[in-house]
């Protein structure tokens, strides 16, 4: 469903991204690993509309999308987390899961005014599919807290379930799991899987935590210095001398 | 008595003039929410919803009507249209093209935007002064004859309850619908919002047309409390709700209100006890000791470095 050929991203003299090309197919967990400043994020900028490539295709159920604005990519179902927590920390925590439903709701202003039937069901809609992703990520109890004032571990799974109630295809993750314990990467865990199985949603990842790369991902991608190094299964992956070595240097 | 009757005298003073200040620094401060810009073509705009109630209502009385709620009314609402019209079309001509850049382009367009709409009026309407018939006469008289007599007029207590309709609107706005929902996750994290699929762009569309709706309001009853408008008469009023907004906290909008009615109570005060020419020494001398104490106003939060 999602195609990345040949994608480069340059920045004045520096080449960050170099032909990179991957693929994501439907109901799958890919990974990309790379050492720190391999170009991962940048990959994800490119994909997610933060950023224009400076060459090569980016095709989503077909459409070429390199370069269009974010919001309109969100639109088609691809929608990203960040590295650190990005919620609107000042609302409330079922208000942040609200507001991610805006463009499913109805927001005539006059059928406010009036409450119409239509705006009405619609807002009742979206506060059970609210309540319902607070419900799976353990949440529901906090519904009325500020996000602000979550622990780092819930703020990551509201920011899941933030990308979840706009019915995503795709799910990007950029290192959902910095920075929780091994206790909360479990859980993490859990949860990505069952994005997969039960709502039918691919699943691109970035990640450092290498168990929870190699126990969730269909595959993987390695990029070294903007390049790409390998793709294949874990199994391929571990296996891979030039992983390996870019891992653990030369031996 | 006389103490007392005089002192609730300014304080009404105060009261009515910080209202409407208020109204006008709703504006300024959803905006800097918003964007972290400062539209100093508010004021202007403000200038203009009086001038097109002014219109409106010598048209009305021109054309016979006599029924004073209608004419009001009427003359509101096209106040609110014409200004709203004007500060949308001020974001998307003078704003929307500059924005992200330098922090100081868009200032620099914002301030070249309030000299073009003020001459663009000292134009068309000249620069005279021109009278706001007085459509709201009496009030209620406080205390005996031979002595100081407080006054209530019904002009002030429209400024109040209109001002409390206007601010409650907005309050339940900003906190019940789901465009001021959306107003909201702007101003914290426009980015994010936008990735979440909310319109940015008409969400800040929103926030000038609102603004610009209650600078109107503001103007209609600035303009029929001071009986006379020119062009200038933006400049001022514009120049006291941008210090109110400041004063309560540039980007919150119940600072905004605080701020508006703190700075008309000092100002008529001052012009109480003190001297009228003294209002203005005062009113910034309160905001400068305030920023230097307190440097994002009353009820502003302190913008957190994010790590």
């Amino acid at each position: 469903m999602l195609e990345v050929q040949n994608l480069s991203m340059r920045f004045g003299g520096l080449l960050a991204v170099d032909q990179v090309t991957l693929d994501v197919q439907e109901r799958e967990i890919v990974s990309i690993i790379g050492p720190n400043g391999a170009g991962k994020t940048t990959v994800f900028n490119c994909m997610s509309g933060f950023y224009k490539p400076s060459g090569g295709k980016i095709l989503f159920e077909g459409k070429e999308v390199q370069g269009k604005p974010d919001h309109k990519i969100s639109k088609l179902g691809m929608v990203r987390t960040f590295q650190h927590v990005r919620l609107f920390t000042q609302m409330s925590v079922v208000e942040n899961l609200l507001v991610a439903q805006h463009r499913h709701l109805n927001t005539n202003m006059l059928a406010g005014l009036l409450g119409t039937p239509n705006y009405k069901e619609r807002e009742q809609k979206a506060l059970d599919r609210a309540a319902y992703w607070l419900e799976r990520v353990g949440l529901l109890e906090l519904a009325n807290r500020d996000a602000g004032n979550l622990a780092y571990g819930q703020q990551r799974r509201l920011e899941i379930a933030r990308c979840m109630v706009t019915e995503p295809k795709l799910l990007m993750l950029d290192e959902p799991a910095a920075g929780l314990n091994p206790a909360e990467t479990k859980e993490l865990n859990q949860l990505i899987i069952s994005l997969k199985e039960d709502y039918n949603v691919s699943v691109v990842l970035i990640e450092h935590d290498m168990s929870l790369v190699m126990d969730i991902s269909d595959r993987i991608n390695v990029i070294n210095q903007g390049r790409p190094l390998a793709s294949g299964t874990p199994e391929e992956i571990r296996q891979n001398d030039d992983v390996i070595k870019a891992y653990l240097g030369e031996a | 008595m006389q103490d007392l009757l005089y002192f609730s005298q300014q304080l009404i003073n105060g009261l009515t003039i910080g209202s409407a200040y208020a109204l006008i620094a709703i504006g300024y401060t959803m905006v800097y929410g918003i964007i972290g810009m400062i539209n100093f073509a508010h004021g202007e705009i403000y200038m203009i919803g009086a001038y097109t109630a002014l219109i409106a209502i010598t048209g009305l009385t021109a054309l016979g009507a006599a029924w004073l709620p209608l004419i009001l009314i009427v003359a509101l609402v096209c106040a609110m249209i014409v200004s709203s019209s004007m500060g949308w079309a001020v974001e998307r001509v003078a704003y929307r093209p500059v924005r992200g850049r330098h922090r100081l382009i868009p200032l620099i367009s914002a301030i070249g935007m309030s000299i073009f709409l003020q001459n663009y009026v000292h134009l068309a309407q000249g620069s005279r002064n021109i009278g706001f018939p007085d459509l709201i006469e009496g009030g209620f008289q406080f205390g005996s004859d031979d002595a100081f007599q407080m006054s209530l007029s019904y002009m002030q207590i429209t400024i109040f309850i209109t001002t409390l309709i206007c601010m409650t609107a907005l309050s339940l706005f900003i906190s019940r619908s789901r465009t001021g929902r959306a107003c909201r996750a702007v101003s914290q994290d426009l980015g994010m919002a936008s990735l979440l699929g909310i319109d940015t762009n008409r969400i800040i569309s929103a926030t000038f047309i609102i603004g610009a709706a209650l600078a109107a309001v503001a103007g209609l009853l600035l303009g029929m409390y001071y009986g006379s408008i020119d062009p200038l008469f933006g400049f001022i009023a514009g120049l006291k709700a941008f210090t109110a907004a400041v004063l309560g906290g540039i980007g919150s909008i119940p600072g905004a209100m605080l701020g508006g009615l703190i700075l008309g109570v000092s100002e008529s005060m001052t012009s109480g006890y003190l001297s009228g020419e003294y209002k203005d020494v005062v009113s910034f001398g309160l905001l400068i000791l305030i920023l230097l104490f307190k440097p994002t106003g009353l009820l502003g939060k302190p913008e957190v470095e994010k790590i």
